[in-house]
């Protein structure tokens, strides 16, 4: 069977219909998956490329600025948190929040 | 954040959805109340990666040349990359799953459930060369790492003795406890006539041994020194052994996770098999989905802080 | 309320040992959960006395006094002291109030069938007690085997107290290190689920009109509570499991020796450990604000304020670790921030003492057992609090810093005050799980005797430590001896007190009057259904209303208990008469 051919029945969900819809969650197209993969490739070949380069100091920010990039994607796109409630990036904020004042006040 | 109505419908009526629980008002409310209970328990797991995060951050803070050593010496970087395309793939067959399960696209989701599980396989394959390279190397975890102190053959050098100094004011010893029992109150306290506070049996194995450090002990053949080892301090030498605590610890404890993924993965599969999903009850395969991004995002983490140490 | 109820509640529902091993009623969950956290804090208990029966003498005169036996006895109390901490914190305090009555009202104060996840809630309690089985195992075979040259398999003990600090849990403490530790691991699990499961219940099963300032504040108290458990637990976790790898595979991340830092082990375990103080607290004002207002019949004083301190508290508390290691090496700069922010972390605290003392003023009080305890609690958790500040204030920390002063200090606080807290919500819902009524003379005696034992016990503590009598100490110096004499007189008369409050929950619940649905006149949902609930809760949906809106109901003394207030009939006046006669102009 074909990854390209869609065989969506027409079940009730539209492309951008929110969250309380009836049954109508949202189904992420399959162009923003393979773009979003596409460019999380990109961004590995450049964390690996810049690595490379001798930044000093940047170096690890350089790094990490990517990977929060990338990390950035992963979760609006294929974790769903673009059209998710507003609550649950909440949780992830105050996770990393915590993690940060943990690392940074030790 | 509700939309329940108060109103409870009575325990005997029958609902025609199967999967609704009897708590819940409506589906909606079900899926949202799930995916948010799946969304603090990410957070649960951050915050504990979160722990070796810090305590990576600390020791790479006041041993940055360790840890370039000890990357470069040890780490490919071929496979940390390629580790890291290999998850973001899967990362992906992992979501287009959800989507084929929300669109009722039986086929699509287990061709992705397999070739997600396949990308944890090849994860972990590439992670075993990895370690079975360590272990080659005599870099493996803890005392049987050639850095460590504890290691029989370890060319580890303790960090020098630390000058004693005199104490410039005559302390009076306290009036209970060892030091009260030496005769002259201005006599200081000999250390190696306090016996040890027990003598009780205890088992041999988790007794600390000191380092060795005659010479005799280096390794010899085969385990030469690293050129850039002896280049480094005599108290960063000491230190390398913790790069590789965090290394191990690190990815250890995310390789346990991705094992747990591809387990739970697994199950999804065998459900999927037989019928359970739809585009009108898919939350399991949607948590599970969550479950294994966080691990692919811990690895987006993980890759340059260990890897691309240059 | 209807009388053909009191045949069918969720006791009676379905029975036999499977309906209740593999039940999803939050109600059983709850019960069961109390069957083993009381079984730990008898375990807990009975070392603690012990404890202080050890110490009735500077040398220890439980053991015989050869320098053979010293080892022996400085080994014996260690475990002993290890044990009650370990178990107390670990499966008593850190579960009792979440997982008892935050299981068994949560619900029924949302107008809900249920929480959000109950296989969760099942597999969180079982999870339970896996680590509480194990923990025990580990911590009664060092006990046995130190005391009486029993050798249970497997039971290796702990002697590192409950703080497990390195490098000396690492290296030479007892090999029961690793076993204990997983076990404290596992239990950890169970609190972070139990977090979960509260977080997505108070978000999704609000029913509606229940906005979250008309939520009963035992919610915000588990609300509060239950961030902070899934917060700062993992990071236990981890902790712990590199407590495990250090020990098992000598990593060296806390080995000085090979590299590590053994204050690093000090900064992970306190980033959790401040913050588990305030899960043991958080739940206990939870439930002294409930029973304040019901047993003095008034509305609650400053809602908002208790509400929002509650998380504050939670909050700050992740700010105040390093108040643990003033004396650890930190840098000047870092003691003195920590300070400020201990300061800081009282306010909150204080907001609350504040609004409880004026939901009592001019309130009509009810001395009942569930009241007085909540009084006990306020007078102690006040003390409890003002000594922490004696100890978050530099200056002072240095010289009271592991002394009894600490040990004083800790215990109004988790034992004056949670514990109290416990035994008075436990009285205040006693008749709503069990449909029973528990004697109540007999609960003021005992709570008035755990009052005076409580003191007895724990205040001479205080004054030892600023005499300077260091914790922990198998032996001390003899002019110490009157303070633990008396102490342990006191620590006697709470083990008599809290048998007493057993004994009268058990004639209660054999012998006890039939408990009418609403007791005390409380108007948070969980007083709208019947004592004892059936098993989905409520027969006919609860209407939301102000939780404190105490004056919807009034007292029938035919049934001993209250009913809604029968709205007034209105007044047959000039608008009702000019509506029936016909208009003529």
């Amino acid at each position: 069977m074909s990854l390209t051919h869609s065989n969506d029945i027409p079940a009730p969900v539209a492309d951008d219909v929110g969250p309380s819809a009836p049954h109508g969650v949202h189904a992420v197209p399959r162009r923003v998956l393979a773009s979003v993969w596409g460019l999380l490739i990109l961004l590995t070949v450049i964390t690996v490329a810049v690595s490379k380069v001798d930044l000093g100091q940047g170096n690890i920010w350089a790094a990490l600025l990517i990977a929060v990039i990338k990390g950035g994607l992963v979760t609006m796109y294929f974790m769903h948190l673009r059209w998710d409630s507003p609550f649950n990036g909440l949780i992830l904020i105050v996770a990393l929040f915590f993690v940060s004042l943990f690392v940074n006040t030790r | 954040m509700s939309t329940a109505s108060t109103e409870i419908s009575a325990h005997g009526q029958a609902h025609y959805d199967p999967h609704l629980a009897h708590h819940f008002d409506t589906p909606e409310q079900q899926f949202t109340s799930a995916k948010l209970g799946m969304w603090i328990f990410l957070g649960t797991e951050i915050l504990m990666f979160g722990g070796l995060f810090c305590a990576y951050s600390i020791y790479r803070h006041n041993h940055p040349l360790v840890f370039k050593f000890a990357a470069e010496a040890y780490l490919s970087t071929k496979w940390g990359a390629i580790n890291t395309l290999i998850l973001i793939t899967s990362s992906l067959t992992m979501a287009w799953g959800v989507r084929a399960a929300q669109l009722n696209q039986k086929k699509l989701l287990i061709t992705c459930l397999v070739l997600t599980l396949m990308g944890a396989a090849g994860f972990l394959g590439i992670k075993t060369i990895e370690y079975s390279a360590k272990w080659d190397e005599h870099v493996w975890v803890g005392s049987w790492n050639k850095y460590n102190g504890d290691n029989d053959a370890s060319y580890a050098t303790p960090p020098p003795e630390q000058p004693t100094t005199q104490p410039m004011v005559q302390i009076p010893p306290p009036a209970y406890g060892p030091a009260a029992i030496a005769d002259d109150a201005n006599t200081p306290l000999d250390v190696s006539q306090i016996k040890p506070r027990y003598s009780y049996p205890l088992s041999q194995s988790i007794q600390h041994q000191p380092p060795k450090r005659e010479s005799d002990q280096r390794p010899t053949g085969e385990q030469q020194v690293d050129e850039r080892y002896k280049q480094l301090s005599a108290s960063d030498q000491w230190h390398v052994n913790t790069f590789f605590s965090c290394y191990f610890l690190m990815t250890g404890l995310h390789g346990i996770h991705v094992v747990v993924g591809m387990g739970v993965i697994s199950w999804i599969l065998m459900r999927t098999l037989r019928n359970d999903f739809s585009s009108e009850y898919f939350t399991p395969v949607d948590l599970v989905g969550l479950y294994w991004h966080l691990v692919d995002l811990i690895w987006i983490f993980l890759f340059p802080l260990l890897y691309l140490i240059h | 309320m209807s009388e053909e109820l009191k045949t069918d509640n969720y006791l009676t529902h379905e029975r036999g040992f499977l309906s209740w091993a593999l039940t999803l009623d939050h109600k059983r969950i709850g019960l069961l959960y109390m069957i083993f956290v009381l079984s730990a804090f008898l375990l807990g208990g009975t070392f603690a006395v012990l404890l202080r029966t050890s110490l009735l003498t500077p040398n220890h005169w439980m053991f015989p006094s050869d320098p053979a036996h010293d080892t022996q006895a400085k080994l014996f109390y260690n475990n002993m002291f290890s044990l009650h901490g370990t178990v107390m914190v670990f499966m008593f305090i850190i579960p009792a109030i979440p997982a008892i009555l935050g299981n068994f009202m949560l619900p029924m104060m949302l107008g809900a069938k249920d929480v959000a996840f109950p296989r969760l809630n099942l597999m969180s309690f079982y999870i339970y007690c896996l680590g509480a089985i194990l923990f025990t195992w580990i911590l009664m075979g060092g006990i046995l085997r130190t005391a009486f040259n029993i050798h249970l398999p497997f039971g290796f003990g702990l002697d590192t107290g409950w703080t497990f600090y390195t490098p000396f849990s690492t290296s030479k403490a007892e090999d029961g290190m690793v076993a204990g530790v997983l076990g404290a691991f596992i239990l950890g699990f169970s609190s972070i689920l139990t977090g979960v499961n509260f977080i997505a219940s108070i978000h999704t099963l609000r029913p509606r009109g229940m906005t979250w300032f008309r939520m009963p504040l035992f919610l915000w108290a588990l609300y509060a509570t239950s961030i902070i458990q899934v917060l700062a637990t993992p990071v236990l976790a981890i902790t712990l499991l590199l407590l495990v790898a250090e020990r098992l595979l000598h990593v060296g991340i806390f080995d000085s020796s090979l590299g590590g830092d053994p204050v690093l082990f000090q900064h992970f375990f306190w980033f959790y450990s401040h913050p588990a103080v305030y899960i043991m607290i958080l739940p206990a004002m939870g439930v002294i604000s409930e029973v304040i207002s019901v047993h003095s019949r008034k509305h609650i004083f400053g809602y908002n304020f208790i509400a929002l301190s509650s998380v504050a508290l939670a909050l700050l508390g992740f700010l105040v670790w390093g108040h643990h290691m003033f004396v650890a090496g930190q840098s000047n700069l870092v003691d003195s921030v920590f300070s400020l922010l201990t300061f800081s972390v009282a306010i909150p605290s204080a907001v609350k003492v504040f609004n409880w003392l004026g939901t009592l003023y001019r309130g009509s009080i009810r001395f009942t057992p569930a009241m007085l305890f909540a009084m006990g609690f306020i007078l102690l958790f006040t003390i409890g609090g003002l000594t922490g500040l004696f100890l978050g204030a530099l200056a002072t920390d240095v010289p009271l810093h592991d002394t009894y002063f600490v040990i004083a200090h800790f215990h109004y606080v988790m034992v004056g005050s949670m514990v109290f807290a416990f035994l008075a919500g436990m009285y205040h819902w006693f008749p709503k799980m069990f449909g029973k009524m528990c004697n109540p003379t007999w609960g003021r005696v005992a709570a008035i005797l755990l009052f005076i034992g409580f003191n007895t016990t724990f205040f001479p503590q205080f004054v030892m430590g600023a005499h300077g009598a260091p914790r922990r100490w198998a032996t001390y110096p003899a002019e110490f001896q009157p303070y633990h004499v008396i102490s342990t007189i006191g620590s006697y008369v709470m083990a008599i007190s809290l048998i007493m409050v057993a004994l009268n929950w058990l004639a209660g619940l054999l012998w006890g009057k039939k408990a009418p649905a609403n007791p005390w006149g409380g108007n948070s949902l969980e007083w709208h259904c019947p004592s004892p609930p059936p098993h989905d809760n409520f027969t006919t949906p609860p209407v939301v209303d102000d939780p404190y809106n105490l004056a919807a109901w009034e007292y029938d003394a035919s049934i001993e208990g209250w009913v809604p207030r029968k709205p007034q009939p209105a007044p047959a006046g000039r608008a009702a008469a000019d509506r029936t006669r016909p208009v003529t102009h």
